[in-house]
């Protein structure tokens, strides 16, 4: 195996962008971000992916028009994931392993806003007996959320308690479209919205970008002082039915996180777009009480889909880059109800 | 005035699915006002019946017939519904595992407030009249009627009545009538609403459009005009600044002759769809040749816009009805050889 280390990150994340869906106004300035801290030019670039779904915005093909912003003369070797950008890292960091490829930037853009998001979402469920109900991401949500409520694994305080802490280090992030905490009190003082689940248990619906840049061992020390190298890369998908799922678990999650070592893990970034996922995935993954959940403010401050869990493995990244850990772990998930989940362990040491 | 130009524009398209043995018993049986679930490896009845058991992969075939009344394992309300959805109103979206079930089945519970439902409650289904074999065929779950306190008796005493008379009739048409051939394939359409968003290059070019004028913009690495303008030259990822106004003339590059009729089709076939590469430009778009027969139009053919009235122009490339020959001498090949 390669060692692989993530070395750059950017991000543009809003509640409207009302430019073009194909994003391409937002992607140049995220890959100057990535050009300026390598100090790479594109033609350093091995290997691109992108993460994209041309149903969030009704645009055919806005992947083959983001690619405008590499620019592509002479020819550039690239690929496109209909998913996460978490997963186009993924085929980033096996084409590495290849040897194909030293380096790649990988990025994911998505207008969410374009649409109605929670509706759109019903397209990804099974098409006979599920997608002709239209079930939206919230009520499917809501669905979890009140068995893990009824079975006694969590109550609406915990929830509450998730989303004060998510909404209070947001205000550090000048990316987060939701921010600004009060307290549990407060927040179960506020209407429910889809019983079970207040308007602050669910992610906002969020437009934006992200790039992450990542190289092998050589390349990652040029650019880098302390690059994050990736330790384990794991992803697992739980059946599609929802009959035959446990809600109040994810077993996906949870090889995810078997496959990882997960001992030293000081700061995880976990991609739950709902406040009680968070829940769920800290117990899948076994994570101690003293691991620091989303110092970034997570999902719930600002969730862009195709970009968000890799953004979560952007902002775990940074914490090796400072400095102020020296192991982290950075969480994707897709698909309804914590379906499918990736789990990146980064560490400070090659 | 806001940056960019949008328009509300809706996508749709309506997926015939064929079912497989599976899901098609599974629908047969909705249609007929049965459910039907699969029997797994642990000997579980799951509805639907999954297709594959989920531990030995072996394809479901020991289908059983489960109850149409059952238990709401979770629920979850639904105060705005969106479009497609079984309520206009709000509803809960419910787990309810069916009697004779041991895993449950999605799908909408009619109640009028979140107040009237609690995980335990026993519901029933609402089967629709008219069933096609479709998980619509039930319209959604009731409250069971015994268990109801102060619903409208009227109308569930109806539904219980005309189900009484419905299942002698039913089985006894089902022996004298050969059954009704199973379900094979489903219809699902798909309709998706979206407000598009123009980029700030492209607003700039349709509401030049607007004025009468073509409007391209120049890459400041390369030097390239494009027209429309785009975010960043595909060439070198610069976003294009520049703005150049380009003259309404230009050379054909290369046409095809439209022969075949097709649906939304304005033009009475054949006539000539081509790239035209307006004079300054460096890349050519795409737009009918028409005021001449199609079969005299040739590559490197010198063609004008043919503008619609002023009162009819707006936001768009249809301002320009479409190019027609100027008259002046074929281009050199060379001058749009690198267009090509």
């Amino acid at each position: 195996m390669r060692d692989v280390a993530v070395v750059g990150f950017a991000q543009r994340q809003m509640a409207q962008f009302d430019g073009s869906p194909t994003c391409v106004e937002l992607l140049v300035p995220l890959f100057a971000d990535c050009y300026e801290q390598t100090g790479w030019t594109r033609r350093d670039i091995g290997f691109w992916c992108s993460g994209s779904s041309d149903y969030l915005a009704g645009r055919s093909f806005s992947f083959v028009q983001a690619v405008d912003a590499i620019g592509v003369i002479p020819p550039v070797n690239e690929s496109h994931v209909e998913m996460d950008l978490a997963w186009a890292m993924y085929e980033a960091w096996i084409k590495i392993q290849t040897g194909e490829a030293d380096t790649a930037l990988v990025y994911a853009f998505g207008k969410s806003s374009a649409g109605v998001l929670r509706r759109t979402l019903a397209l990804q469920l099974e098409p006979y007996t599920m997608t002709p109900l239209w079930p939206d991401t919230v009520s499917l949500a809501g669905l979890q959320a009140r068995a893990g409520i009824d079975a006694g694994l969590w109550d609406e305080r915990a929830m509450a308690e998730v989303a004060n802490r998510s909404l209070t280090d947001a205000e550090k992030n000048e990316y987060a479209v939701r921010q600004g905490g009060s307290s549990v009190e407060e927040l179960l003082s506020r209407p429910m919205y889809a019983d079970p689940l207040r308007k602050h248990d669910c992610a906002p619906v969020t437009d934006g970008a992200a790039a992450l840049v990542i190289a092998a061992e050589g390349r990652a020390r040029e650019v880098c002082e302390r690059p994050a190298w990736i330790r384990s890369l794991s992803h697992f998908v739980d059946p599609m039915s929802l009959g035959t799922r446990d809600l109040k678990r994810s077993p996906s999650a949870q090889r995810a996180g078997a496959a990882s070592d997960l001992d030293g893990v000081e700061v995880a970034e976990l991609h739950a777009p709902f406040s009680h996922q968070e829940l769920i995935l800290c117990s899948e993954l076994g994570l101690a009480d003293d691991v620091r959940i989303n110092p970034s403010g997570g999902a719930l401050a600002s969730n862009p889909m195709f970009s968000a869990g890799g953004i979560r493995i952007g902002e775990a990244a940074r914490q090796i880059w400072s400095g102020s850990a020296d192991r982290v772990l950075g969480h994707a998930t897709s698909g309804p109800a914590l379906q499918q989940n990736l789990v990146c362990v980064m560490g400070s040491e090659g | 005035m806001p940056r960019t130009l949008s328009a509300p524009v809706t996508v749709a398209f309506d997926y015939t699915r064929s079912t497989g043995p599976v899901l098609g018993r599974f629908l047969s049986g909705l249609r007929d006002g049965v459910v039907v679930g699969g029997r797994t490896s642990e000997g579980k009845v799951v509805v639907p019946p999954p297709e594959f058991d989920p531990v030995t992969h072996a394809a479901v075939d020991d289908f059983v017939e489960v109850a149409d009344t059952g238990t709401v394992t979770s629920w979850s309300w639904v105060p705005e519904p969106v479009k497609g959805q079984p309520f206009e109103r709000p509803f809960a979206f419910a787990l309810v595992t069916l009697d004779g079930a041991d895993a449950p089945l999605l799908h909408a519970l009619d109640v009028p407030s979140p107040d009237d439902v609690t995980t335990g409650v026993r519901v029933r289904i609402r089967w629709r009249a008219e069933r096609v074999g479709a998980i619509t065929d039930i319209e959604c779950f009731e409250p069971a009627v015994a268990e109801v306190r102060g619903a409208p008796a009227t109308s569930l005493e109806a539904a219980a009545a005309s189900a009484r008379s419905e299942t002698p009739e039913v089985s006894r048409l089902a022996s004298l009538a050969p059954q009704p051939p199973a379900v094979t394939g489903i219809v699902v359409p798909i309709e998706l609403d979206y407000l598009y968003a123009a980029s700030p290059e492209e607003s700039l070019f349709y509401t030049s459009l607007s004025e009468g004028k073509l409007v391209g913009q120049r890459c400041p690495t390369c030097g390239k005009v494009y027209i429309p303008p785009r975010s960043a030259c595909q060439a070198d990822g610069t976003p294009t600044a520049e703005e150049v106004e380009l003259p309404d003339t230009g050379t054909v590059t290369t046409f095809c002759i439209v022969n075949v009729p097709f649906l939304g089709q304005r033009i009475t076939p054949p006539y000539v769809s081509a790239y035209v590469l307006l004079d300054g430009a460096d890349i050519a778009f795409l737009h009918l040749i028409l005021d001449i027969a199609a079969e005299e139009v040739r590559m490197g053919m010198r063609v004008k816009a043919v503008w619609k009235p002023k009162d009819q122009w707006g936001t768009t490339i249809e301002n320009i009805s479409h190019f027609a020959p100027t008259g002046e001498p074929d281009a050199d090949y060379e001058t749009y050889r690198v267009h090509l």
